[in-house]
């Protein structure tokens, strides 16, 4: 698990940090790259993704090379491998965002909730992030996969339910000391209601952790949902996911190794990019493990 | 355990009698965390779509056969009567019948777990083969090109989709260069491509701990006092650094354990090894579900428990742990 520490440097400190390392640009750009993709596949995507061209396949039936109509090559019925994976990509992210910000909510909620208020609240919410996370991810995603009714609705749940549980343990480390800290002591004999301590006191401080854990997250969901949409319990066919790409592709490496290639490398593309971006912010914002 | 035998120092907990009261408490959680975590597939199961009675019976059975397993499941009881015969059930090993092959879920687990356990311990194995001498190399000359090698290798290894590499990885060495086989189970030359496929993740992460925990060390006093000794950067290294950064490195290789016996799912199913992974995707295919439960429940038991021997063998080989 990821270990942030934080003193909360100045939020100027950290931006400058930020810049000065390369990684942070180079993650900035993948991400966005891949962001403009997904925004803008419907006028970028040279085909729809569903439709099935007759003159798609070979004569044989087998998928087709990359061409000047399919630009990296058709499916296995026909379809537009690069059509596919632009609206792949919209699922991956939005699929992954909504997840993430569910997660860093509920979070950083139950986290603040547990660690200001010590005692039987606290020790439940623990509890119950203990049993979350003594789930393996990927059979706990199969268990889900299996209740519910599979689908996008699904994979949110699912990618919320095995990102949040270590948020709330993070979190909560930070309140307990926030709690102690003299500016807390201060407000309460002032006469703050704990509403308000925790909202203009102890919640800013807790920001910076919940933002950096996110970005480093970003490319675990994304990892998680195409594992998921590979075993068939994520994304559904024919609507086009990266995993779910990949698992078409599975039986027809041998005379399409497009259909893997192109799904697995635009996987590779936005999880460096959240990778080196989540590395970078974490460096700017803690001197000690950077890289000299 | 030899614990209560240390001598307290200024920085160090000196544990004494606590031992035993931190071990039964943990043991206690370990219980509770353990009773959570059934209720939690309990609810999932009573949760399932379809009439688990009807599939275990199914399609074409009379209504007479499929009441009579109904009652002999008690699934005409109240919930609260179900949910208490369930625990006492798993309590007892019993995780229920298999709708496919009509056997116990807890026999087929347990058959299929020695080829998990090999493929987790081999992926292990690599993650530390080459996952240590990475990061004491990365450590050794921080800022050389080999530590941003490393830096690139550990991040290109944690962004890879292991079943993306997995197939790669046949098409490459299976398919194009064919030395080894293309998926399934049996000669150790089938165990060499999953079991690297399922280290690449880990071997990035580890050398990057290793990394950071090496540098870390690397300041303290008594490194510096051990090189104004005047002892050979060597000894330095292996005595008194290693020693010391390999802590983390222990702790994480147990929970990873954990992990990859639960999460290699993925891995038997693109090379068909025949561990529990592979008959729980197989069992969510055939929606048999005391089967998926019946693995979920079993992955998170062992997690569990393992965790609570990494807690343990953590207090053993280190006596500055702090108990809190």
């Amino acid at each position: 698990m990821v270990q942030i520490e934080i003193e909360k440097p100045s939020e100027r400190g950290f931006w400058v940090q930020l810049r000065r390392l390369p990684r942070a640009w180079i993650g900035a750009g993948l991400v966005i790259l891949v962001a403009l993709a997904a925004i803008f596949a419907p006028l970028v995507a040279p085909a729809d993704p569903l439709k099935q061209f007759r003159d798609g396949l070979a004569a044989n039936g087998t998928p087709l090379p990359p061409s000047a109509q399919f630009p990296l090559g058709s499916d296995n019925l026909g379809r537009d491998v690069l059509s596919r994976m632009l609206y792949g990509a919209r699922v991956s992210l939005s699929v992954s965002v909504i997840a993430n910000v569910t997660a860093a909510i509920i979070g950083t909620g139950l986290g603040l909730w547990a660690g200001f208020y010590s005692g039987p609240t606290d020790w439940l919410i623990m509890r119950f992030v203990d049993v979350l996370l003594a789930f393996p991810a990927i059979l706990l995603a199969l268990g889900i996969g299996a209740v519910l009714e599979r689908g996008y609705r699904t994979v949110i749940i699912i990618l919320t339910i095995v990102t949040f549980p270590a948020l709330v343990r993070l979190v909560r480390s930070q309140v307990l000391t926030i709690r102690e800290r003299v500016f807390v002591e201060s407000a309460r004999a002032l006469g703050a209601t704990d509403w308000y301590i925790i909202f203009h006191h102890i919640l800013p401080h807790t920001i910076t952790v919940t933002v950096v854990w996110t970005t480093l997250s970003f490319a675990n969901t994304i990892l998680v949902e195409a594992a998921l949409s590979f075993l068939g319990v994520g994304i559904q066919l024919p609507d086009p996911s990266w995993g779910n790409m990949i698992n078409e592709g599975q039986s027809r490496y041998r005379i399409a190794p497009w259909m893997i290639i192109v799904p697995t490398v635009a996987i590779l593309i936005t999880t460096l990019g959240f990778n080196l971006l989540g590395d970078a912010v974490r460096d700017a914002l803690d001197p000690r493990t950077s890289q000299r | 355990m030899h614990i209560g035998t240390w001598q307290p120092c200024p920085d160090v907990v000196y544990l004494g009698n606590n031992v035993t009261a931190y071990l039964l408490r943990r043991l206690l959680g370990t219980v509770g965390v353990i009773f959570l975590v059934a209720t939690a597939t309990f609810i999932m199961v009573f949760l399932m779509p379809g009439d688990a009675a009807r599939m275990y019976a199914g399609p074409r059975a009379p209504e007479e056969t499929v009441q009579r397993i109904r009652v002999l499941w008690g699934l005409d009881q109240p919930l609260p009567v179900q949910y208490v015969r369930y625990l006492g059930r798993a309590i007892q090993g019993d995780l229920g019948q298999s709708t496919r092959d009509k056997r116990p879920v807890l026999q087929a687990v347990l058959e299929r777990l020695p080829a998990t356990i090999q493929l987790a311990l081999a992926g292990l194995f690599i993650e530390l083969l080459v996952g240590v001498p990475l990061g004491i190399l990365a450590a050794t000359r921080p800022g050389s090109w080999i530590d941003q090698l490393a830096t690139m290798i550990a991040l290109v290894g944690i962004s890879i989709p292991q079943f993306a590499l997995g197939l790669v990885a046949l098409y490459v060495f299976g398919f194009v260069i064919p030395i080894f086989p293309l998926g399934g189970y049996g000669t150790p030359l089938h165990l060499v491509l999953p079991a690297l496929v399922l280290g690449v993740g880990g071997t990035a992460f580890y050398s990057r701990v290793l990394r950071n925990s090496i540098l870390e060390v690397t300041g303290e006093d008594y490194v510096r006092t051990a090189k104004a000794k005047g002892l050979s950067p060597r000894t330095v290294l292996t005595r008194h650094i290693l020693r010391n950064a390999l802590m983390p490195v222990v702790t994480l290789a147990g929970l990873d354990l954990a992990t990859l016996l639960g999460g290699v799912v993925v891995i038997e199913a693109v090379f068909g090894w025949p561990g529990i992974g592979l008959q729980a995707w197989n069992a969510i295919r055939n929606q048999d579900t005391p089967m998926i439960m019946g693995t979920v429940l079993f992955a998170s038991v062992a997690v569990v428990f393992l965790n609570l021997f990494v807690d343990v063998l953590y207090i053993a080989i280190d006596p500055r742990v702090r108990l809190t």
